[in-house]
């Protein structure tokens, strides 16, 4: 379960995400939907403990990340595509995390062979290509066996296989009982693995439904929904890139 | 609330992790980069090898010739401490920073695991080239030379202390890889205080030569022969250096908690 309740983040003049609150709930995939720079990367920061908000607070399973007692047990995230040394290897950068939470090492192998890296696991990640570093990066999410999961663009840059397999993963998961928490700002990919929709726009709440329910509002297709709900924030981002930024 | 609960509600904030998962982490992160190896053994080679050289071109009988012999710190301590810097501002160009957060989020433990775990082995290995260093320099000694032993007045005081201060420099530069976060400035801010600092203001004032790390190393810890200008104890001097270490890791963790990852 993530709680984010009145989240705010400023960046200078620019409010990133203003006064945010929604739930992600259990045993479903929630996308996080909206326009490049709409502040869905910085939220999900936020609710990590990476980035300190300006003002409210999200919770993991109803505290704060920060206080959480064995963080990598309660969630898992993947914000960027290499989070990680180039010079180290899948594994070893595997082994790192799990001993900073008193993860046993079984479970490093365990994770290496849920995202099918076992053959590349001494390999320097650095000579990962992208759907690779990808699967390392989940199976870094993966390493606690948490209930909560965050997933920033998880299919950007992938090919079809990649794709079809993030989706099977994420449903899977959800399936698992977990919450799944999954951004992307592709509204087809979005329509085929998530229950559940939160869509933002210049950092502010715009839905938080379903994905049928959005769809319906504009005859069954969620991509002139998505368009409609958005359009506002589109343009205002528009005119102040006019007004010279 | 009776006692028993407020317990079992204080049990379960306390976090579950504590210095030794944070400093396992920083051991297997720093066993499992080649590059730490490499700069590591490189620091411990380029300085018995100046040493051996110092060694070699000793010929007044009257020189400090445990102090020459241990010159090569002065190059050493450049690996040792760039190594430092790296150790902190290479998980932030690669991003590792992020997992290392989200597995530790209490930050000024991920600091302290990396100074428990790096300081160690930066020890270890400023130990092994100070102790390589006297071996080998007073090996090539010429025989008009005479040799000092590890047994005479202050030589051993001046072996052990030059390794501290290479693990000190090492520590130095992690707080500075952890106050500017990028390697390429960090590494300069390094370069420049060690060497640059010590020319401008050191060659001006022979008092604030007791204060600049590059110079303390030469003229106290690693001397055997009292030199003008450094009156004040060696242990004092060493003391300024790790003064230095604490200040700047001090800084680091306060920006580490404060700043967005």
């Amino acid at each position: 379960m993530i709680d984010a309740r009145d989240l705010t983040k400023r960046y200078g003049a620019t409010l990133a995400v203003d006064r945010l609150s929604f739930s992600v709930r259990p045993g479903a995939v929630t996308g996080f939907l909206g326009p490049n720079g709409s502040g869905k990367s910085t939220t999900m920061r936020m609710i990590m403990g990476l980035d300190a908000p300006d003002g409210g607070q999200a919770r993991i399973g109803g505290r704060p990340y920060q206080q959480a007692r064995w963080p990598l047990r309660e969630a898992g995230a993947l914000l960027e595509a290499r989070a990680f040394h180039p010079g180290r290897t899948g594994r070893g950068h595997l082994r790192a995390l799990a001993a900073a939470n008193a993860v046993p090492g079984s479970r490093v192998e365990e994770v290496l062979g849920m995202v099918g890296l076992e053959s590349a696991a001494d390999r320097r990640a650095g000579t990962y290509s992208l759907g690779m570093a990808q699967r390392l990066g989940i199976a870094a999410a993966l390493i606690g066996d948490p209930g909560v999961l965050l997933f920033d663009e998880p299919v950007n840059g992938l090919d079809p296989e990649g794709v079809r397999w993030i989706r099977q993963l994420m449903r899977r998961l959800a399936a698992e009982g977990r919450t799944v928490f999954m951004s992307s700002h592709l509204i087809s990919e979005m329509a085929q693995t998530a229950d559940r929709l939160i869509v933002i726009g210049a950092g502010h709440l715009l839905a938080d439904t379903t994905v049928a329910e959005l769809s319906a509002r504009a005859g069954g297709n969620l991509e002139d929904a998505f368009f409609a709900l958005t359009a506002d924030s589109a343009q205002y981002r528009a005119a102040t890139a006019e007004g010279g930024f | 609330m009776t006692a028993t609960t407020l317990q079992q509600t204080r049990a379960a904030e306390r976090p579950g992790y504590r210095l030794r998962h944070a400093a396992r982490m920083e051991w297997i992160k720093l066993r499992s980069l080649r590059s730490t190896t490499w700069i590591l053994a490189a620091g411990v080679v380029v300085t018995i090898a100046l040493g051996t050289v110092a060694g070699l071109n000793t010929s007044d009988p009257k020189s400090d010739v445990t102090s020459n012999v241990l010159s090569g710190v002065i190059f050493g301590q450049l690996l040792l401490g760039v190594l430092g810097v790296l150790v902190m501002s290479s998980e932030y160009s690669s991003g590792t920073i992020r997992a290392t957060l989200a597995a530790i989020p209490r930050r000024p433990l991920v600091l302290t695991g990396k100074a428990v775990v790096f300081g160690t082995v930066a020890l270890v290995a400023g130990e092994v080239a100070t102790f390589g260093s006297f071996l080998a320099g007073t090996a090539a000694l010429r025989s008009s030379v005479p040799r000092p032993s590890l047994s005479d007045p202050a030589v051993l005081r001046a072996v052990v202390m030059a390794g501290a201060y290479l693990a000190l420099i090492a520590l130095i530069g992690l707080g500075i890889g952890a106050i500017v976060r990028h390697s390429a400035p960090a590494v300069t801010t390094l370069v420049g205080g060690l060497f640059v600092l010590p020319l401008v203001i050191g060659a001006g004032s022979r008092t604030a030569g007791q204060f600049m790390p590059e110079l303390i190393v030469g003229n106290s810890l690693a001397a055997v022969q009292p030199v003008e200008g450094f009156g004040l104890s060696p242990w004092l001097e060493l003391g300024i250096v790790a003064l230095y270490a604490v200040v700047l890791l001090g800084v680091g963790r306060a920006l580490l908690v404060r700043r967005d990852a």
